[in-house]
Order: structure tokens, then C-alpha cells, then sequence
């Protein structure tokens, strides 16, 4: 293997990793303020939808963008309803939302752009473009160094930047900012935010709704910077990739980013080899395709460091006494 | 004009369903005071100090604070009002360090690094004044219990608490460690800081309050100086009768060894070793005693002899050897040798709340041959079996189609002897008999105890209660930290030597 | 919260979360510019008004026995088997190759081997989450996710690389052999002389799936391993203290769930399709979880959501067929079931309680 196709697979694991990203920070915001959220996917699937059909009908791509996140806002909202509000179970009512989103998508997909549930493909403004960053072209000429910079880091959508941003602002939100100690405090013991005056709803909601955003931005990227239309089940189960990203990252920030990149490249590679020839074995690509679970499984078994998740984790919050 | 009280409730009435947990309770409370609630299990006490924490909305009945009418719908309201609340269970989040745990909800802005450097000076300050030593960056899963009170008490100080409200504080503590947290309880009140107490503890009201107050029912029966009452009256308005502190029995007549423990060891889940060598043993017909205070290894003892929990050390029941680890070292095995258990928390272990009374009764010994039919359970059975087990222990209603959770605790309690005692046990592990349960039933409850003994049973009690200790057991051990502090018998002991005891300090002989 | 009698528990709650996803289900239909109550209309008699619908419509509702039943029984030990998708693909893997690999003389036989293989394999899948959440306590919900996902992964593989016959372009298995083709439920209607569709994939698989109703009434309410798992699933604590060993509980009760979602191949790769096709499961893994939670977990009401959700599978598939409404109308509906039922059930139960519970105070 030469250094270009390193190189470009590299490229495509950032771009892969980006969905997986967002969707696992959506998916830290909520866990850790107790919540737990399967319906990542489901999130995401209605923002990819969204964000295409509006792009492709405004020819804007941020109006997309915010039609995407709106979209999986409100199915944030119903989890925020029957999970926080109705105290229901969140594992059955993030089920829910993912049924909810792959057949409204079709429903609505179809009756709006009769194309059997895809939306027309998207092209010039509706689409988020590639941006090249300074120097790229400079860069190239510095060995080693400089195409990685020009071929890997440069180029992308705006959105895999922001992903990458996303990273550090939510370390600082959760461990430097009053609201992230409040909401690390209530997914460990909301009794004690209770009982210290802060609405337990509140923040719950709060840390939803920054879930839903943030699945927005991850569907919005899979329809309009990583592909160009909406396809029915385009996120493919990325949502549960994510999540099992975020049990192997422990449910930590930058461990998050690791562990989306890895994934993302397991991905590029298996698209790239779909047999992987080891010289003493043949990888086939659905094994390469079932990695990230197969890893997820390990971890959780906790033979390779525990993941410990947040406490009061899945449990609706009962005041009591 | 005297100076107004610091709180005063007038007519607080609180009902949950059909259940009146607080009727028309009036109540004041001077500045610079320590005032005891007390009442039994269930008298409405910590229905009370919700609603003035604003957990609760009273149904009807206001709230003054210094003088002034003040709603307090929810916590904010109260910590607004200068109302500080340390819960019986510490509203603590285990992996943040201590100051962050006294910051939560009080913080100075939206970022935390001044609001952490404030309160590091703070604390030092409130640390010296009040003698309130913690280390502001341990984690709260790695201190004690007694230190993670003070926590609770410093979070209320920073939020510049004038009025604090202490539920039930010494429940985990040893008395050693209630003794410090009432000395602290003095300064905080010289300092003018008004205190409420919470408890069913005789003691404490007489040593630490100035004035008390009584709650029977749902409803305030007397407040008094404590100065001008005694323990005896205060029990008596407390139960509303007089009390049977002794109860009837005659002196036991010790038979073979049934249960012989030698060296047991305990480690918890958490690698915490919690039995530390304990040895005793149990004749047939007599009733040994566990004393101590919670959390000092008797629960993990009772657990090991039940089959609930692993040991190691060697355990003896009638002479043969029971498993500690292995395959056979499980409840049912346990159960075949003739051990019954009442568990220490019969809600969480001892009944399925969800299931009907019948199928309680079959609990543990589902088992049984009498109960098979074929491959099937012989439901008709177990229910003729359950119905006699409730008139036998006049359970109440007697009607075994309903589920657990509708029966009261004292009830709930009988459908867990009926089932332990009547399978005729060579040894009987008991734990809090009469926890939660009402006066009546405790009297029923002690005297099916002392009848089993009677009958040439060993009864092993553990029970945090003292007075139950001593009033039923024929020999009483005191447990501190995981060892036997020694044996005392009831006749030649008292509360205070067992207190001592309790905290770690040897009695005369050992 | 207001008490509710057991009947309207166990009735009227599920059948208002029903009546509010149909409800919702119309509205969506009438805002992308369709008549819902032709819409409706056309469900009914696709689904129910010929022998051929229920033929398809039975076919459907088989399958959803076996996995509302899988999810039942998890649910009983307060086990949230999500994995019934994977379960069931293995399930298949287990028909196909005892379908194809070994000649047998005649169906009964076959049908034998093959529920047994089909059980056996299920069963198989689900050890590795039980096992893991029994003794590592690893979340069991996001181990049978992972597991479906792998087993996707799993059946690609060997259909692709090893039981793909040689030629052949898809992803399947070769046709099994005639002698294990089971009868169509029009086969045997016919031959007792009652006129039924022949052409539909409903088949004597029904009868397997009503034992095992009946099977799971018993193994719940009946035996003691019921007792234990239902105890095991109320109070952890307390099962510990009557000697129930919980690693034991979980593994023997996930292997159930897991051999009830895997017998679902008998219906669907035996009696329908006749050889094993890559997504054979087409969901109704998860449906099962909307038929558990529609039926309260009791065997007699998932037979009846069981069927509802066959009917509207067939409903739809008409729906689909017939006009320009896409099926995926059906996966709304079943969304909104799972919403209602489950994750909202304490909201529709609060509006039971407030129309039944208020008059009664009325009068006292």
C-alpha cells in the first residue's frame, strides 16, 4: 500500500467518522444527563431527510441544515416527553423513534418528491462544499507532512470541522461550566440536583435538546456533505455505531473522538478492501462490517477496561420523600 | 414583643390517597433553638419537613418563616427562605469531589472556576468555625459516612442556611460519631442558627434539643420543654399507651449447639472486607442477640448464614459443615438444612410487592414437593396453605388474592414469619423484626420469637434497635467494624455499657 | 398516581394507545393528500375480506407470535430482548441446514428437526448476551443490538461465501428439497373441505405458533421456573434470598426468548420462502416488541396484537399495492403502537384514570 492510498483512506475515515461524531456526542449529552437514547438513528434519519428535501426545494443549504435539525428536535422532544414528562422507558421509546423516523421518511418522502422515497439529488448551493484551508496547496510540496494536510485534513464540508470543534467545546461545557456540572450531577444522582434547587425536567430537556442538534447536524452531513440526496435508510445503523462508540469511549468526550475515527476507518478500509488479505488469513468485508460491534461487545463484557455508565442511567427520576 | 419564631407552621394537613400522613399540625420553632420531632416509624415526621422543603404542597396550612407568611413550592423556595436540609440518605453525587458537591446549584456564574475558588475559602472559614473538617477535593465515594454529613451540613451553610433540618442523622452513625455531630449541632446553635431534629430515638431528644414535639398518626400530640419531660412520658405519647419495654418470657434452657460460627470473613462487591473474623455460636432454645450500630457487618453476617452472599471461615449447623462458596452455598441450600431466614428488609428481599399474598407464601420454598403437581405448580395447594398461614398469624385483611404491597408492614412482616416459622426451622435467622412495623404487631411479632425459642429452637436477632435487643435476647454480642466486641447477658448489662460497646469501646472483660 | 382496576390495565390502556396510533396513522395519511377512511377501507379488505388476504395476513401474524412471545418471556425477568431480529436470522441458518443438508422422508419429520434446529440456534444467539449480562453485567439491550448487527454480518457471509449455490447471483440458499416443503394452510383447509386460498404462504406453522402460546401461558403462570424467572424479574434482591440463582435465571430465560424468535424461521424459511434469502426477518424481530407490549406480555393478548399487526402488515402491503400510500405506513403505525403502549403508557394511562376514576369519586 503507498503513501496516496494511505492517504485517501485516511481522508475517507475523517469524512466517515464525521456522522459518527455528532451522533456520539448527541449521544453524551443525553447519557450523561441520565437519559438513555437508542434512537440516535432514528434522529438522524429525519434530519438527513429533512435537511435534503428542504435544501433540494430551497436551494439553500442552511435552511436545510436547520429543516434537518428541526426534524430531529422533535423527535427529541417525544423522547424527552415519555422518557422525562411520562417517566416511560427510555429503551422502548427510543425503539419507537427509530420506527417512527424510517417510515415517516417514506411517507412523507414519497407524497412530497414521488421518487419511492428519495429526495432528488442535490447540486451547487443545496449542498455543503468542500473547503480548502489555507495553505493546502503550498503544503503539498513538504514531504510527508504536507499531503496529510493537504489530502487528509483539507477539502472537507464545513460541517466535518465543526464536528471536529465540537470535540473540545463539549470537554469544556461538561467539566468547566456550571451547566455541565449540573448535568454530569444529574445522570449520577438527580436527588442531589433536586434537592440543591435545580430542576431535574430542566436540565433533562436541556440535555435532549442539545442531543437533538446535535443528531441534526449528523443527518444533515450524511445527506448534504457526505452524499448529495436523501435515500430511504441512508443512516444504515451509523446511530447504533455511535452509540456503541460512545461505550467504548467511556462516555468521554475525547476518548469519543477516538473512538469515531476508529470506527470511521474501519469502515473506509472495509470499503476500500472489501477482502482484506493479511497475508496469513483473508478478512472478509462483513467481518470488517461487524467489527465495530464485535469491539462494542468486548468492551462491554468488560474484559478490555470497564465502562462504567452514568448511575442513574435509564431510570426516570421519582422524587421521593 | 418577644422576638418572632424562626419557623411556624399553622394547620399543615397532608393526605397521599386515602393515607392522612398530617393532620392540622401547628408548630413553632424560636431562633437559636434545637427542636426534636419525634415519633415512630411512619407518624407523618418526614412527610413534615418535605413539605417544608417544598418537596411536598401541603393540602392546607401555612408556612411562616421569622414571621413572614412564605409559600415554598419547591426546594429553591426553601434554600431561598435560608431552610437547610440534611436527608436521611445523602443527596451526594458519589464521583464529584467534595467541593464541587457543595457548589452544585449554589455555583457564582456560568463558569465554574471562580465559583470553585470562592468556595475553597469558604469552606476553610466555615471549617473553622464550626469544627467542620473535610478535605475539599476527596471524592465523595471515598470518605466515611460520618464525613460525608458533614458534607451535607457544610452544603447547607454555603447556601447560608439559618434553619437546619436533620433527618433521622444518626442512623449510620456510631454513637461516638452522633456525640460529635451533636457537639457540632451546639455551635452551629450558639452560633444563632435554629435547628430541627429528627428522630426516633429517646436519647438523642433528651440529650441533644431544647424543646420537642411529638407526632402520633399523622398528628402533633404534644411539644414540650425537654427540660420538664422524661423518656417515659415521651414514649407514652409516642405509641399512646404504655409501652411493654420488657417483654414476657421465661429464662431459656440452652440445649445442643445448632449454630456454630468460627472465623467467618466477608469481603463486599467492592473488595471491602466487612466481616473481619467474627465466632460464635447458638444453643437450641435460646435467642442470641446481635447488637450494633448499622453498617458494621451484622448485615453481611446474617447474609453469609442465609446463603445470599459468600464467606470464608467455617460455619457449622448441628454439627455438619455448611458451604461457604461453592455450589451448595446458596439460599435453597441453605433452607434444606433446616436454616429459615426473615431478611432485614422484607419489602427489597423478603416478598415480591407485585406478587399475591399465596404466592408469597411459597417463597423461597417453591420447591416443595407439596407444592408440585406433575411439571406444574399445585397453585390450589400453596393457596389452601397461604390461607391458613394468615389466620395462624392473624394477618389483616385475611385475604391471600391480594398482592403484598396492600398489606401494612406490620402485616407484611406476619406473612414473612408465617412462611419462616412454620417450616419448623432447627435455626432462625431474623433480622429488624419489628423494622416499619406498628406497636401492635410488634408485640405479636416478639412473642411468635419467643415462642419458637420455646419450642427448642436457635434464634439468631439482629436488630439496631437496643431495646429490642435487650429485651429479647437470652445473650447479646455487640458488633463494631466487623468484629464481636464481646458478650454480655441482658440482666447484667445496660444501654450504656452496650452503647460504648457499640462505638468500638471494649467492654470490662475482653 | 390514581390506581386503575386490572381490566382497564390490561384492556382499555393498550386499546386507547391503539385507537391514538390510528388516529395520528390517519391524520398523517390525510395530510399527504389521501382519503384515510379509503385508505382504512382498503386495509380491512385487503387484510381480512377474502381467504386469500388472511392467508397472507395469518402468514404475518405467525411470525409475530413467535417473536411477541420471544419478548414476552424476556420481559417477565425484566429482560429487554431487542434481539430477536438477530435471533431469528439464525433461527433461519438453522432450517436451512437441516433442510438442505439432510434428506428427509417426509414433513412431519422435517418439521420436527427443524423446529428443534430453528429453537436450538435461536437459543444459541442469545447465550452470549445473557451470559454477558449475567456475569459481566454488560447491558443486555446493547448486547442483542450489537448481536443483530453481527448476525447480519454472520448470514451475508454464508450466504455469499458458502451456501450460495454455484451460478447463482443472489444472496440465498439453494430451494430445499420437496420433501420438507410444509403445507399451506389452504392445503389442509381444502382437504377437509373448507374453501380457503391456495396460493398464500399461511401454513401449518400457525399450529406450532398456538402451542407455543399455550406452552408460555404454562412455562409463566404454571411452573416453577415461571415463578422463579417472574420473581427474578420483580426484586433481584429478593430472588437472591429465596435461592434463585439470577446467572441461571437470565441465561435459561434469554435462551427461551432467543429459541421463540428463532422458530419464527420454521414460518418464514420452511413454510414460506423454501430456502434462506439474506433479510429474511424483514423486522418482525422488532415488531415483536410492539406485539409484547400491545398484548400486556400475556400469551391470549399477543395472539390478538399478533394479529392485528398481521393485518396491517397485509393491510398495507395492499395499501402499497393499490394506490400510491407506500407500506412503510404500516412501520409508522407499529411506531406509534410501541410509543403509545410502551414508552407513553403512563400517559395514556393518566387519561384512562381521568375519565374513569373521576366519576366514581363523584359519587362517593
Amino acid at each position: 500500500m503507498d503513501y496516496l492510498t494511505l492517504l485517501q483512506i485516511l481522508d475517507s475515515a475523517l469524512r466517515l467518522a464525521t456522522p459518527l461524531l455528532f451522533a456520539c456526542l448527541a449521544g453524551l449529552f443525553s447519557e450523561r444527563a441520565g437519559i438513555f437514547d437508542i434512537g440516535l438513528e432514528g434522529k438522524m434519519l429525519m434530519a438527513a431527510f429533512f435537511s435534503a428535501a428542504t435544501a433540494y426545494s430551497t436551494g439553500s443549504v442552511w435552511l436545510g441544515l436547520l429543516a434537518g435539525i428541526a426534524g430531529s428536535m422533535v423527535l427529541s422532544g417525544i423522547h424527552g416527553l415519555a422518557s422525562i414528562t411520562f417517566r416511560g422507558n427510555q429503551l422502548i421509546s427510543g425503539v419507537a423513534i427509530n420506527f417512527l423516523a424510517s417510515g415517516l421518511t417514506v411517507l412523507i418522502g414519497l407524497s412530497w418528491f414521488k421518487l419511492g422515497g428519495q429526495t432528488p439529488s442535490l447540486s451547487g448551493d443545496a449542498r455543503f462544499q468542500g473547503i480548502d484551508l489555507p495553505f493546502a496547496e503550498a503544503a503539498m510540496s513538504v514531504p510527508l507532512i504536507g499531503p496529510l494536510y493537504a489530502e487528509v485534513l483539507s477539502g472537507h464540508t464545513l460541517l466535518v470541522y465543526v464536528a471536529l470543534l465540537c470535540v473540545p467545546a463539549t470537554w469544556y461545557i461538561l467539566y468547566r461550566t456550571r451547566f455541565g456540572l449540573r448535568l454530569r450531577a444529574v445522570g449520577e444522582n438527580p436527588a442531589a440536583v433536586d434537592t440543591a434547587g435545580i430542576s431535574v425536567v430542566g436540565l433533562r430537556y436541556a440535555a435532549v435538546a442539545i442531543c437533538g442538534v446535535l443528531c441534526g447536524l449528523a443527518g444533515a452531513y450524511l445527506a448534504t456533505g457526505l452524499g448529495a440526496s436523501f435515500v430511504k435508510e441512508m443512516t444504515a445503523g451509523r446511530g447504533y455505531i455511535a452509540l456503541a462508540a460512545l461505550i467504548f469511549a467511556k462516555w468521554r468526550p475525547w476518548y469519543a473522538l477516538s473512538a469515531t475515527l476508529l470506527f470511521g476507518l474501519l469502515e473506509a478500509v472495509s470499503n476500500r478492501y472489501p477482502s482484506l488479505d493479511l497475508g496469513f488469513i483473508t478478512l472478509p468485508s462483513q467481518f470488517m462490517q461487524a467489527l465495530p460491534y464485535i469491539l462494542t461487545v468486548v468492551i462491554l463484557a468488560g474484559f478490555v477496561g470497564k465502562a462504567t455508565p452514568p448511575r442513574a442511567g435509564g431510570q426516570p427520576y421519582v422524587k421521593e420523600r | 414583643m418577644s422576638t418572632a419564631p424562626a419557623i411556624e407552621l399553622k394547620g399543615i394537613s397532608k393526605a397521599f390517597g386515602a393515607v392522612q400522613a398530617n393532620k392540622d399540625i401547628s408548630i413553632r420553632v424560636m431562633p437559636g433553638t434545637i427542636h426534636g420531632i419525634i415519633g415512630e416509624n411512619g407518624a407523618g415526621k418526614s412527610t413534615l419537613m418535605s413539605i417544608l422543603y417544598g418537596f411536598y404542597k401541603a393540602d392546607k396550612g401555612d408556612i411562616y418563616i421569622s414571621g413572614q407568611k412564605t409559600a415554598i413550592p419547591d426546594s429553591q423556595a426553601a434554600i431561598a427562605a435560608g431552610i437547610g436540609m440534611v436527608f436521611q440518605h445523602f443527596k451526594l453525587v458519589q464521583n464529584f469531589t467534595v467541593l464541587e458537591n457543595v457548589i452544585l446549584g449554589a455555583e457564582d456564574g456560568a463558569l465554574l472556576a471562580p465559583s470553585l475558588r470562592k468556595a475553597r475559602k469558604e469552606l476553610t472559614a466555615l471549617a473553622a468555625e464550626y469544627e467542620l473538617n473535610v478535605n475539599p477535593d476527596a471524592l465523595i465515594e471515598e470518605i466515611g459516612v460520618g464525613m460525608q454529613q458533614r458534607v451535607e451540613i457544610l452544603k447547607a451553610l454555603y447556601r447560608q442556611a439559618d434553619i437546619l433540618i436533620l433527618d433521622e442523622p444518626t442512623g449510620v452513625l456510631t454513637p461516638a460519631e452522633a456525640d460529635q455531630l451533636f457537639r457540632i449541632l451546639h455551635r452551629l446553635k450558639d452560633e444563632g442558627k435554629t435547628i430541627i431534629l429528627i428522630t426516633h430515638k429517646l436519647r438523642e431528644i433528651m440529650e441533644a434539643t431544647d424543646t420537642v414535639s411529638v407526632m402520633r398518626r399523622g398528628e402533633m400530640t404534644a411539644t414540650v420543654k425537654t427540660s420538664e419531660t422524661s423518656p417515659e412520658h415521651l414514649a407514652e405519647l409516642m405509641v399512646g399507651r404504655k409501652v411493654l419495654l420488657r417483654v414476657d418470657k421465661t429464662p431459656a434452657q440452652p440445649g445442643e449447639k445448632v449454630l456454630e460460627v468460627e472465623n467467618l470473613r466477608v469481603v463486599d462487591a467492592a473488595g471491602v472486607e466487612r466481616v473481619k473474623g467474627i465466632s460464635l455460636e447458638v444453643r437450641a432454645g435460646e435467642i442470641l442477640g446481635i447488637a450494633g450500630v448499622a453498617g458494621n457487618g451484622q448485615s453481611e453476617l446474617l447474609e453469609v448464614l442465609g446463603g445470599m452472599e459468600n464467606g470464608t471461615g467455617t460455619i457449622r449447623v448441628n454439627g455438619k459443615e455448611l458451604d461457604l462458596t461453592g455450589k451448595f452455598s446458596d439460599a435453597r441450600s441453605r433452607r434444606k438444612r433446616g436454616i429459615a431466614h426473615v431478611p432485614e428488609d422484607r419489602q427489597r428481599e423478603g416478598l415480591i410487592m407485585d406478587f399475591k399474598a399465596w404466592e408469597n407464601t411459597a417463597f423461597g420454598y417453591d420447591d416443595d414437593d407439596a407444592y408440585r403437581a406433575g411439571l406444574l405448580m399445585d397453585n390450589a395447594a400453596i393457596r389452601e396453605d397461604a390461607q391458613g398461614k394468615i389466620e395462624r398469624f392473624d394477618v389483616r385483611p385475611a385475604n391471600s388474592e391480594l398482592e403484598a404491597k396492600s398489606f401494612s408492614g406490620g402485616n407484611q412482616q406476619k406473612i414473612v414469619l408465617a412462611r419462616e416459622i412454620e417450616r419448623d426451622p432447627d435455626l432462625l435467622l431474623i433480622g429488624q423484626p419489628t423494622r416499619g412495623v406498628d406497636i401492635g404487631a410488634i408485640e405479636f411479632i416478639h412473642q411468635q420469637i419467643v415462642a419458637l425459642r420455646d419450642k427448642g429452637k436457635a434464634i439468631l436477632l439482629v436488630s439496631v434497635e437496643l431495646e429490642e435487643i435487650l429485651s429479647l435476647s437470652d445473650r447479646i454480642a455487640v458488633i463494631f467494624d466487623g468484629k464481636l466486641m464481646g458478650e454480655r447477658l441482658p440482666a447484667e448489662t445496660d444501654e450504656k455499657e452496650l452503647g460504648l460497646m457499640m462505638a468500638g469501646m471494649t467492654g470490662k472483660d475482653s | 398516581m390514581e390506581q386503575l382496576p386490572k381490566w382497564a390495565d390490561l384492556i382499555v390502556v393498550p386499546l386507547v394507545g391503539l385507537i391514538l396510533a390510528f388516529i395520528l396513522s390517519m391524520l398523517m395519511v390525510l395530510a399527504t393528500g389521501h382519503d384515510p377512511l379509503d385508505a382504512l377501507k382498503l386495509m380491512v379488505s385487503g387484510a381480512l375480506g377474502s381467504t386469500y388476504g388472511w392467508g397472507y395476513t395469518l402468514y404475518y401474524a405467525t411470525n409475530f407470535i413467535f417473536t411477541g412471545l420471544a419478548v414476552a418471556v424476556a420481559f417477565h425477568a425484566s429482560l429487554f430482548n431487542i434481539g430477536g431480529e438477530g435471533q431469528a436470522a439464525l433461527g433461519g441458518l438453522g432450517v436451512a441446514l437441516v433442510c438442505l443438508f439432510i434428506p428427509w422422508p417426509h414433513w412431519t419429520i422435517a418439521l420436527l428437526a427443524a423446529t428443534a434446529a430453528a429453537g436450538i440456534f435461536g437459543a444459541l444467539w442469545a447465550l452470549i448476551p445473557a451470559y454477558l449480562q449475567a456475569k459481566r453485567g454488560s447491558h443486555i439491550v446493547i448486547t442483542t443490538i450489537m448481536f443483530n448487527f453481527i448476525a447480519a454480518s454472520l448470514l451475508n457471509y454464508v450466504l455469499v461465501n458458502q451456501l450460495r449455490p454455484k451460478g447463482a447471483m443472489d444472496p440465498a440458499t439453494a430451494k430445499f428439497p420437496k420433501p420438507s416443503h410444509l403445507p399451506s394452510l389452504g392445503e389442509i383447509l381444502n382437504s377437509v373441505g373448507i374453501p380457503f386460498a391456495k396460493g398464500t404462504p399461511a401454513n401449518v406453522t400457525l399450529l406450532v405458533a398456538l402451542a407455543a402460546c399455550v406452552f408460555v401461558y404454562y412455562l409463566i403462570w404454571r411452573t416453577r421456573l415461571g415463578y422463579q424467572l417472574r420473581a427474578f424479574g420483580k426484586s433481584q434482591p429478593a430472588a437472591v434470598y429465596a435461592g434463585i440463582n439470577p446467572v441461571k435465571i437470565t441465561i435459561i430465560t434469554m435462551m427461551i426468548s432467543g429459541a421463540l424468535a428463532g422458530l419464527m424461521a420454521i414460518n418464514n424459511v420452511m413454510g414460506e420462502a423454501e430456502r434462506l434469502i439474506l433479510g429474511s426477518v424483514e423486522g418482525a424481530g422488532f415488531i415483536g416488541i410492539a406485539v409484547a407490549l400491545m398484548g400486556r406480555s400475556h400469551p391470549i393478548g399477543i395472539l390478538f396484537s399478533a394479529l392485528l399487526f398481521g393485518a396491517l402488515y397485509q393491510g398495507g402491503a395492499e395499501l402499497g399495492l393499490w394506490t400510491s400510500i407506500p407500506r412503510e405506513l404500516v412501520i409508522v403505525i407499529q411506531a406509534l403502537v410501541i410509543l403509545f403502549t410502551g414508552a407513553l403508557d403512563n400517559m395514556v394511562r393518566l387519561m384512562v384514570a381521568k375519565v374513569l376514576v373521576r366519576p366514581k369519586r363523584a359519587e362517593a
